[in-house]
């Protein structure tokens, strides 16, 4: 169990912080115009946070030990290719969720 | 969307209206939020004033993703604000709309800034460049106060319903299917595809780099990658 100080720690800095990043062109640079390069990384910062935050989930989950489980494998990749296809995070969501408890059924 | 450059009621409730079919997006996650949150041993109020706080479901999960891990705390603030750095894009792109409002307004602008405000916002004013900045400031206003008490409500109702959900639910999995959901429609092209996989792959090889700081590094090499692939993508088409 997290203690309660670390939990407040990090409402008031994360809250702090995302309201300094959403202020900071709008508020402080103006018209000014950003390095080209930088605007190009910041294009790639969804895609490159995102699946790393969710592989370890995939691979090692929790809920079964740690040891890869077919139901949300299958899960995360209906989710993965709904998502795509569609261009939709609700499809992704429903096809997602969809395909575990289908699954889970069906093997248990 | 075409739009009357007289009114300015209707410029709010534009944007309220086109906001709309968001709903089915944004309270499925804030419930989600709701339930992991408690689940992860928030209080009640712990979970809605971070909610009301920080307005970016995303990185909320993040940080509620490695507080789980035990991250430190450093660790978990520096991921889940890497998470949000693609508001600093939007922030930017709204310069040239909302950059003359007064400084009060964008202050208070800066706070609604979340993707479905952004998305619809840039695109009904590149599509009526004659919208005046009133109507510019109300539209956007209309976006957020459809979106807010929704985001808000279901945050609540999914905390409230939080620990009563027995574990058959695999709610253990609500959080890596929500943020396939975030990232799956950003794959657009091959430099979209060449990041996810490196961050993967990288989050995998550095899984026991210290401090959890695995993710941050697996992160910065992807959007190299992803950069790079890109610039020689433009190279290989400017050479043919």
């Amino acid at each position: 169990m997290t203690e309660p100080i670390k939990i407040w720690i990090i409402i008031f800095f994360l809250g702090i912080g995302t309201y300094l990043i959403r202020f900071s062109f709008l508020g402080l640079v103006g018209d000014r115009q950003l390095p080209k390069w930088f605007i190009q990384h910041l294009n790639f910062v969804g895609v490159a946070v995102m699946p790393g935050l969710i592989i370890p989930f995939l691979v090692w989950p929790d809920a079964t030990g740690g040891t890869l489980d077919a139901p949300r494998l299958l899960a995360a990749i209906a989710a993965f290719c709904f998502g795509i296809w569609k261009r939709s995070a609700l499809w992704s969501v429903i096809a997602g969720i969809s395909v575990l408890y289908l699954t889970m059924f069906i093997l248990n | 969307m075409k739009f009357s450059p007289t009114s300015k009621k209707s410029a709010f409730w534009l944007g309220y209206r086109d906001n709309i079919p968001f709903w089915l997006i944004v309270a499925p996650f804030g419930l989600l939020f709701g339930v992991v949150a408690t689940e992860a041993g928030f209080s009640i109020f712990q979970t809605m004033i971070m909610t009301a706080f920080v307005v970016a479901g995303s990185s909320q999960f993040t940080a509620l993703t490695l507080l789980q891990d035990d991250a430190p705390t450093f660790i978990i603030l520096a991921t889940s604000l890497a998470v949000n750095l693609r508001m600093a894009m939007y922030s930017a792109a709204l310069v040239p709309h909302l950059g003359r409002a007064p400084l009060g307004i964008r202050a208070l602008f800066a706070y609604f800034l979340v993707d479905q405000s952004y998305a619809t916002s840039i695109n009904i004013y590149t599509n009526n460049p004659k919208m005046t900045l009133s109507q510019k400031c109300r539209y956007f206003m209309g976006s957020f106060a459809c979106l807010l008490p929704v985001w808000l409500i279901s945050t609540l109702i999914g905390a409230l319903l939080g620990t009563k959900i027995p574990p058959e639910y695999a709610l253990d999995f609500a959080m890596p299917i929500c943020f396939i959901a975030l990232s799956a429609p950003m794959m657009r092209s091959l430099p979209h595809f060449i990041a996810a996989l490196v961050s993967m792959i990288g989050t995998l090889v550095f899984i026991s780099a210290p401090y959890s700081s695995g993710l941050i590094i697996a992160a910065f090499l992807a959007m190299i990658a992803g950069v790079q692939t890109e610039n020689w993508q433009k190279r290989r088409l400017k050479n043919d």
